[in-house]
């Protein structure tokens, strides 16, 4: 198992540079220029010299270059720097974000929080729901219980986020007033008031997206019960006098989380991609909403960086699932 | 006696209230929403209109406009003229007198030296500043004396107030910026993000893209304001929601841009939570006619440029009846409700610059308009219903870039040209796009492989000198200046030329007018090169409880913020 786990991540490396190449090449041969956004005034002659001054001037191969020593070497050196204190990195030039002109680490680390709490917590919401109504409706199936979690469930995966969220702003905070419409980033837990407050506020786009997530994972959960409730251990289990709950909780429950771990490991590294279209609508500003203003920006540092970020994740935990997969069944070893 | 002591001091403090009112800090907080946030506080790095307005609450220009586009001295005792002295008679120099004891927000003193400084910044090979444009033909910036500052121009400058002035020149410090020179600027993220400033707020934290937390400058030069000790700018979202926060929720003061559908604003202004303000600038939603033929047929390289004028357009007659068969006030009400109102000028304001006898176009003539192509000799011989001539169909191709409002625009005006016997295919593409000034891109603004495009523009401050300027005949684009130019038309006239040289050598405001009337009349009646549509105004909207907002559309929007308060 463990040189099974070394081999993986082995063969991780020339993958992650293969897609950090094919990441570069697709962003910098679209068509886009960072001076777009800006107001027409500028006279051209500005605009190229702004361009040169963000490094667009270098061929293609030496930008590229440039960024894997800036993320690979001078950047893992400076988070060292922070955590021992020490100044192995020096003056190195970080990898710098063209809106804002500031390295792109720093404006990443800043905004995890603000992603961890809302679009983590809705995952883990999402994922509580998700497997006591998957299994209940799996047990009890065509019941009115099951009935009504495939209604709801068919809902929240239909209806996109940025309707719903819009829906709940306006009956919640435009018409009720309970809820603010806002997100306050800035705002700190420090004593009870403030922390009700910051549960005030994260209720509505947690409620969103958590929806979201346990309609989809309950429906998982649901399909592999019922393919394990079916099979002949189950029956063996039973006919040998184990009570009920032994039976569901541990000998079909156990089985059928296989398949669904995997969903659950492959669905973090979307947590770390935020929800884009959740964030903007409740102006959440976490890693989603940085994506598409860089995106929307032509900041390319930050861009490549944020999805290279993201394609290391997702290798990451598809070798986290695999893993699982072991641990749970240990038929599969790998070995 | 002891009794009559608080009955004293009762009174005082009662007596004291409504000046207690006036005291800095003492409206409590204020939070402002901008649907674009701010990625950066300092304008030379940025011109983005998010990032200039956010830096406008913390560093100050020289000189500010108002909301009528008067000039204002704002760090400095008057506004240099040739009257007063402080812009020299061969129009080489302009001297600013410097307020005295102003002072930086870290409690130094504000001086000529900081202004010669942002100039070498701005001014610096290396920096790729945004702002440089307003440093043309600037030689030297000196600092005469602590509180004097000398401006020297190459050549004569007829309008030397393009340095430090409005919010696109604002003055930095030196002592912050010293170590950020040329290609060291993007390296000082602090001071790119709080920086040390002599406005009314100062920056407490700075998340990009996100949120600033401002709090009252203590050294503010007037003691009793601001009126809020603190301030939430939060940025991001929508513009609708932005204007949802200020009129529905009443969460936010005063929020940025609220250019929505006018049937969306009436009904969130039902929530009773706060109202709308507009104010009219120089921004002119337009159609500009590509005097070039752009067809696919000719070689690259000779599309769209002046070796072959257009097949059709070239003819003023038929760019008159294209013009003549819009209806400009049904446009402006449909796109932009309050905040559009039609026009014929391309520069429609400030007052002094803009004519004010070029309203024909306001009239809708659709029969007018057909028999100005007939009289051109387009007629529809073969009875499909769009005109012809020696066997060439009447056929444009019409782009402008992806916003809802511009395909609603296109959709109108195809329809008004289809009724005329104009065919017209429409085009749109994303603005990143249409604005990039890519060279290898064909769909650039500035190629225009079209035969008319649509979109907006507008001048910076109130001079338009650079903006008529811009039609000249060597700022054509074409493949051998990589397509970059701004006379996107490719209109080309000698006597136009001859105009904007005069203007560039009268210094005298009332003459300047008279002749910047004359060039916009030649490229819009006379010319019939551009089609103005909808002179586009800002609207923006604030809580009923927050007052001293008065909307300016020739600097900053929050260019009073000083002067905001808390109704009660």
């Amino acid at each position: 198992m463990l040189t099974y786990t070394i081999r993986r991540l082995l063969i991780a490396i020339p993958t992650l540079l293969f897609i950090s190449l094919i990441i570069f090449l697709l962003l910098d041969l679209a068509p886009g220029d960072p001076m777009a956004q800006m107001p027409l005034t500028v006279p051209p002659e500005v605009r190229q010299r702004m361009r040169e001054a963000l490094g667009l001037g270098e061929p293609i191969h030496m930008r590229y270059l440039l960024w894997l020593k800036q993320f690979f070497v001078i950047e893992p050196l400076n988070i060292l720097d922070q955590m021992l204190g020490t100044d192995m990195a020096g003056d190195a030039q970080r990898v710098i974000s063209w809106q804002t002109r500031s390295p792109v680490a720093d404006i990443i680390a800043q905004r995890i929080p603000q992603t961890l709490w809302v679009v983590g917590l809705a995952y883990v919401l999402g994922v509580a729901i998700a497997l006591p109504i998957g299994i209940l409706s799996a047990y009890r199936q065509y019941s009115w219980f099951d009935q009504l979690g495939t209604f709801v469930s068919m809902v929240g995966f239909s209806v996109p986020t940025f309707f719903t969220g819009v829906v709940l702003i306006i009956l919640f905070a435009v018409n009720l007033n309970w809820f603010p419409s806002i997100y306050d980033t800035t705002h700190r837990v420090t004593d009870w008031d403030s922390f009700v407050f910051q549960i005030r506020q994260m209720v509505l786009p947690v409620t969103v997206l958590a929806l979201y997530n346990a309609s989809q994972i309950s429906r998982f959960m649901r399909a592999s019960m019922l393919d394990n409730l079916r099979q002949d251990y189950v029956r063996t289990a039973r006919a040998k006098g184990l009570r009920e709950r032994a039976v569901v909780l541990t000998h079909v429950l156990r089985n059928s989380m296989i398949p669904v771990v995997t969903v659950i490991a492959l669905g973090v590294p979307t947590i770390f991609g935020g929800a884009i279209i959740t964030e903007q609508v409740f102006k959440v500003n976490g890693l989603g909403q940085l994506l598409i203003t860089a995106i929307q920006a032509n900041d390319i540092p930050m861009v490549q960086t944020l999805t290279f970020i993201f394609a290391v994740l997702i290798v990451l935990f598809n070798l986290v699932a695999d893993v699982l997969y072991g641990l749970l069944d240990p038929r599969i070893r790998y070995d | 006696m002891k009794l009559k002591t608080i009955l004293l001091g009762a009174g005082a403090t009662l007596a004291l209230a409504p000046a207690a009112l006036a005291e800095r800090g003492a409206d409590g907080h204020v939070n402002v929403i901008y649907s674009q946030a701010p990625s950066i506080m300092n304008p030379y790095l940025s011109s983005g209109t998010k990032d200039i307005e956010a830096a406008s609450l913390v560093i100050e220009p020289l000189i500010r406009y108002d909301e009528t586009g008067a000039m204002l001295p704002w760090l400095v005792e008057e506004v240099p003229t040739l009257e007063n002295g402080g812009v020299s008679e061969d129009l080489m120099t302009i001297t600013y007198k410097i307020k005295p004891g102003l002072k930086w927000s870290d409690g130094t003193d504000f001086t000529a030296e900081d202004v010669a400084f942002t100039a070498e910044y701005c001014m610096h090979p290396e920096g790729g500043c945004a702002q440089l444009a307003k440093f043309e033909g600037v030689s030297s910036v000196e600092a005469v004396d602590p509180l004097t500052v000398k401006i020297t121009f190459s050549e004569p400058k007829p309008f030397p107030y393009g340095p430090f002035s409005g919010g696109q020149g604002p003055v930095i410090q030196k002592a912050q910026f010293a170590e950020c020179l040329g290609a060291r600027a993007p390296e000082c993220t602090d001071a790119n993000f709080m920086p040390v400033g002599t406005g009314p707020f100062k920056v407490d934290e700075f998340r990009p893209n996100d949120v600033i937390s401002l709090s009252a400058n203590p050294e503010y030069r007037d003691p009793a304001k601001p009126a809020f000790a603190t301030m939430t700018f939060k940025g991001g979202g929508d513009a609708a929601a932005a204007a949802r926060s200020v009129l529905e929720t009443g969460e936010f003061d005063y929020a940025w841009n609220t250019q929505l559908a006018p049937e969306v604003l009436a009904e969130m202004l039902k929530g009773g939570k706060g109202q709308l303000v507009n104010a009219f600038g120089t921004l002119v939603e337009r159609i500009e006619i590509n005097m070039t033929d752009p067809s696919p047929s000719l070689p690259e390289g000779e599309r769209s440029t002046a070796a072959h004028p257009h097949p059709i357009l070239s003819d003023i007659r038929v760019r008159q009846a294209l013009s003549m068969a819009i209806d400009r006030q049904l446009l402006s009400d449909v796109g932009y409700g309050e905040a559009g109102r039609p026009t014929c000028n391309l520069v429609p304001a400030p007052e002094m610059y803009a004519s004010t006898d070029n309203t024909g176009c306001l009239t809708w003539d659709m029969e007018g308009a057909k028999a100005l192509l007939e009289e051109a000799g387009w007629t529809d011989t073969d009875g499909d219903g769009i005109r012809d001539k020696d066997g060439m169909k009447l056929s444009l191709l019409y782009q402008t870039s992806t916003n809802a409002v511009r395909q609603d625009f296109q959709a109108i005006i195809k329809q008004w040209w289809t009724e005329l016997g104009v065919e017209t295919e429409l085009k749109n593409v994303d603005g990143s796009v249409f604005f990039g000034g890519d060279p290898g891109s064909p769909d650039t603004f500035q190629k225009f492989y079209a035969d008319v495009e649509m979109y907006a523009n507008n001048f910076d401050g109130t001079d338009p000198e650079s903006y008529l300027a811009m039609y000249t005949c060597d700022k054509a684009p074409k493949p051998e200046t990589q397509w970059q130019g701004e006379n996107i038309n490719r209109f080309c006239d000698p006597e136009y030329d001859a105009l904007i040289a005069e203007l560039g050598k009268t210094g005298e405001l009332e003459q300047r007018g008279e002749i910047a009337k004359r060039l916009n009349d030649m490229l819009t009646k006379d010319s019939m090169v551009i089609i103005p549509l909808v002179d586009r105004g800002r609207l923006s909207a604030h809580s009923n409880t927050l007052g001293g907002v008065v909307l300016n559309t020739w600097d900053s929007e929050l260019w009073n913020a000083a002067d905001w308060y808390r109704i009660k």
